[in-house]
């Protein structure tokens, strides 16, 4: 045997904001590295490895791991690598850093994603992931096929537009306790959310996610190193993917299968019978109101089209058996190389009981969730012990 | 670092790489790959336990431009990931994954159309936006930069740089997947059109379009599907410093440390003995001889020399690029795959023409960047 257990042993994330011209890219870049050393007592020299990553097109850097893995991170004369998914790109990051250590290449890596969008543009960028002949014209950036999907979703099941105001409502109010989170809105209410200008039907303004600045560091350590470091640390359990067509037309856009194929994988290996009472918190990624309705089926905390009866009865809220996205969710904080290794950071935030006022009671065992590409998911199961 | 465990290449497949596949969009040059892989092994989509492409968002004006092909990949239901950047990176995660024992089996893909984008200015974005860029800096004008400082404090001549244009298009003629495939002389590579001094047209390599990919398994499953599987020994990576003006434009730093590390793994101590063969990514004719001394090969500053003993041509004591290298097909995202494929054939005794004989142990080398920026060496042995 030469696989290792792999923990989380120092978080770093910066306040996330919608435009930060205090900082240019590897200054904001290097509060979260800074975080995150400190928060490991690791000097720059100790790290053996960064795995950094962004999407190239929302600042128009090529090869942006070499400007930010040195300027901005301790990465020079070591191994700097990038890796880059779209929306689950702090998901690839957080799962790449994973199999650098579990693999025994590296005792601990430091993993970084971070986005600057105002340097660029996102709905830019994001338009061209769609093939430029067949997509383009007809279902191309984020919101077009995400409100198809809430519509598609909404009939299928008759959730309705309340529920999915509860949503904003309940990861807006949960934001309120999160000093990183990017819109602070604790007053938010349901009739707020339902009279926002219409977007994209089904989905108004608060049914979606913003757009924010800002980095996510985190370091790793193999068993050996993690004992060196801290005695809180928060462990891997699993780390799955699923991808699926390239085509939007191809894709079944309700139900989210990738959710349910890589979650079914996850809890297998993590020893997870029954999500809901396994499982202490989640932080899902969910980038409109209705998509976290229909990622809670995705993810078998309840059966499909119950995902509304599930809120609606408190299951996902603060006090509730599982409660989903404590720290606002993506709902109030997406920087989107960032997102989605925030959801890991929060993860074992929860688990190292350093939540403070977002902390839910007695967390053994968190779930972290990547969406992106073309309905892409990606499940990191994370627990107090080491599985072994 | 701990000992880590065993993982082989079991096979691989290329494209030929050509100027212009304009019949071919990205993920069809994908697919041609991946079926020629599967068939080549006997295997469907069911033996692959996941996938790890590498490309560039810019190169294939796309974002998440591994999106594109999951259906050329078979990633339908299934994990892939992808690295931004170099092939020969995408190689490592692949055996990471299998090293973690999370995959009995992963593919590894890269592909690029140079065709499509107009490479001067995808290089050009490589550089700060601020203070660089507008100084249109690319991949020629610092090579041109790197060259001439190289070349001058060294003594290393306009020929001997030549030498290795020609050596690596020979090579090529016995490469049936290369994109230059005709004979050159020193002359012809003089008299060429002037770059960037001191580096002339031939210096550089062509543009190409192609794909390249193989599978990789852990120790038993390996064993079973091939007789000839090719181990990976050692490691090593390293990253020089981002702004040209803090490197040391002389010495490929970055690479001759990732080259340390990667023989501390494998257990090398004399490179230009221990190794039977290298494959690696030179972006310019100097840049080879630069890439000996950062490897080892030969001195500091006698790379000029090396080329002119013979010692990295074909009957040479340490062939360098059989395949005929990135001088003669430069699909750049897929560049460090093709010489891991490369070093693949010539373990495995596939190499045909261009066979090295009795190669035992070989060295890949991969770069992401400008000169040399971020460097993967890789050592592989076979049976």
């Amino acid at each position: 045997m030469t696989k290792h257990d792999v923990a989380v042993v120092g978080i770093g994330q910066t306040k996330f904001r919608s435009k930060r011209r205090d900082v240019n890219i590897p200054e904001m870049i290097y509060e979260a590295v800074k975080m995150a050393l400190d928060d490991a007592q690791l000097e720059p020299k100790e790290i053996d490895a960064i795995i950094i990553g962004n999407m190239d097109h929302f600042e128009g850097i090529n090869f942006s791991e070499l400007l930010c893995g040195i300027e901005a991170a301790p990465g020079y004369l070591k191994p700097v690598v990038k890796v880059a998914t779209g929306g689950t790109t702090g998901s690839s990051l957080a799962i790449c850093g994973y199999h650098n250590v579990a693999s025994g290449i590296y005792d601990n890596v430091l993993v970084v994603g971070w986005e600057k969008l105002n340097e660029g543009g996102a709905t830019t960028g994001i338009i061209t992931a769609f093939d430029p002949v067949w997509e383009r014209p007809s279902l191309a950036g984020a919101l077009g096929p995400l409100a198809l999907m809430a519509g598609m979703y909404s009939a299928k099941y008759g959730i309705t537009a309340e529920q999915a105001a509860k949503v904003t409502v309940k990861n807006r109010s949960n934001a309120a306790n999160n000093p990183f989170a990017h819109l602070q809105m604790p007053n938010i209410t349901i009739d707020y959310v339902m009279s926002s200008q219409m977007i994209a039907y089904p989905l108004r303004l608060h049914d979606c996610c913003p757009q924010s600045e800002g980095a996510c560091a985190l370091i790793y350590a193999n068993e050996q190193e993690t004992k060196k470091i801290t005695d809180n640390p928060a462990w891997f359990h699993a780390v799955e993917t699923a991808h699926y067509y390239t085509f939007g037309t191809d894709d079944k856009m309700f139900d989210l299968p990738t959710a349910t194929i890589a979650s079914k994988k996850a809890y297998k290996k993590a020893g997870i019978k029954n999500p809901i009472k396994d499982l202490d918190v989640a932080e899902i990624y969910e980038p409109t109101s209705w998509s976290e309705l229909s990622w809670t089926e995705g993810l078998g905390f309840c059966k499909p089209g119950e995902g509304g009866k599930l809120l609606d009865e408190g299951i996902t809220q603060m006090s509730g058996e599982l409660p989903v996205n404590p720290s606002g969710g993506v709902l109030s904080t997406n920087p989107i190389g960032a997102t989605a290794l925030v959801r890991v950071a929060e993860a074992a935030i929860q688990i190292m009981g350093r939540g403070e006022k977002r902390q839910v009671p007695d967390v053994e065992k968190a779930l972290a969730m990547g969406f992106g590409g073309s309905l892409w998911t990606e499940i990191m199961i994370l627990g107090k012990n080491p599985l072994r | 670092m701990t000992k880590i465990g065993k993982v082989a290449i079991v096979g691989v497949a290329q494209t030929k790489y050509e100027k212009d596949k304009i019949d071919q969009t990205y993920s069809e040059l994908v697919f041609e790959v991946v079926k020629k892989l599967h068939n080549d092994l006997g295997i469907t989509n069911d033996d692959v336990g996941c996938v790890i492409t590498s490309s560039n968002d810019f190169n294939d004006g796309r974002t998440i431009a591994n999106m594109a092909i999951q259906d050329a990949v078979g990633s339908v239901r299934k994990a892939e990931s992808r690295v931004s950047g170099d092939g020969a990176f995408a190689f490592m995660y692949g055996a990471m994954r299998i090293l973690s024992e999370s995959y009995d089996t992963v593919m590894v893909v890269s592909h690029c159309k140079c065709s499509e984008v107009n490479q001067y200015l995808v290089n050009n974005t490589i550089f700060d936006p601020y203070y660089q860029r507008h100084l249109g800096l690319d991949q020629i004008s610092s090579a041109g930069l790197m060259a001439n400082m190289y070349m001058n404090k060294y003594g290393v001549t306009e020929e001997q740089a030549a030498k290795v244009v020609v050596k690596n298009r020979k090579n090529a003629l016995n490469n049936p997947y290369a994109h230059l495939r005709e004979e050159i002389t020193i002359k012809d590579v003089l008299n060429s059109k002037m770059m960037a001094y001191p580096l002339k047209e031939l210096d550089f390599p062509p543009f190409s379009d192609g794909a390249v990919a193989m599978l990789l398994a852990k120790e038993d499953v390996a064993k079973k599907m091939t007789e000839t599987p090719v181990w990976f020994k050692g490691y090593g990576n390293c990253t020089d410093a981002y702004y040209l003006g803090n490197r040391n434009m002389t010495d490929l730093i970055g690479l001759e440390l990732a080259a340390k590390e990667a023989y501390r793994m494998a257990g090398i101590n004399k490179p230009n003995k221990n190794l039977d063969v290298c494959e690696v990514s030179e972006n310019f004719s100097v840049h080879e001889l630069m890439i000996y001394e950062a490897l080892g090969l030969c001195d500091k500053g006698e790379g000029g020399k090396f080329i002119e003993s013979g010692e990295t041509e074909m009957n040479g004591s340490i062939p360098v690029n059989p395949s005929g290298g990135v001088l003669s097909s430069n699909p750049t995202m897929a560049n460090g795959l093709i010489r891991v494929a490369e070093i693949a054939l010539q373990l495995q005794g596939k190499a045909d023409k261009r066979q090295i004989s009795n190669a035992k142990t070989g060295l890949a080398y991969g770069m992401n960047g400008i000169c040399s920026q971020g460097n993967c060496v890789l050592i592989f042995g076979g049976e």
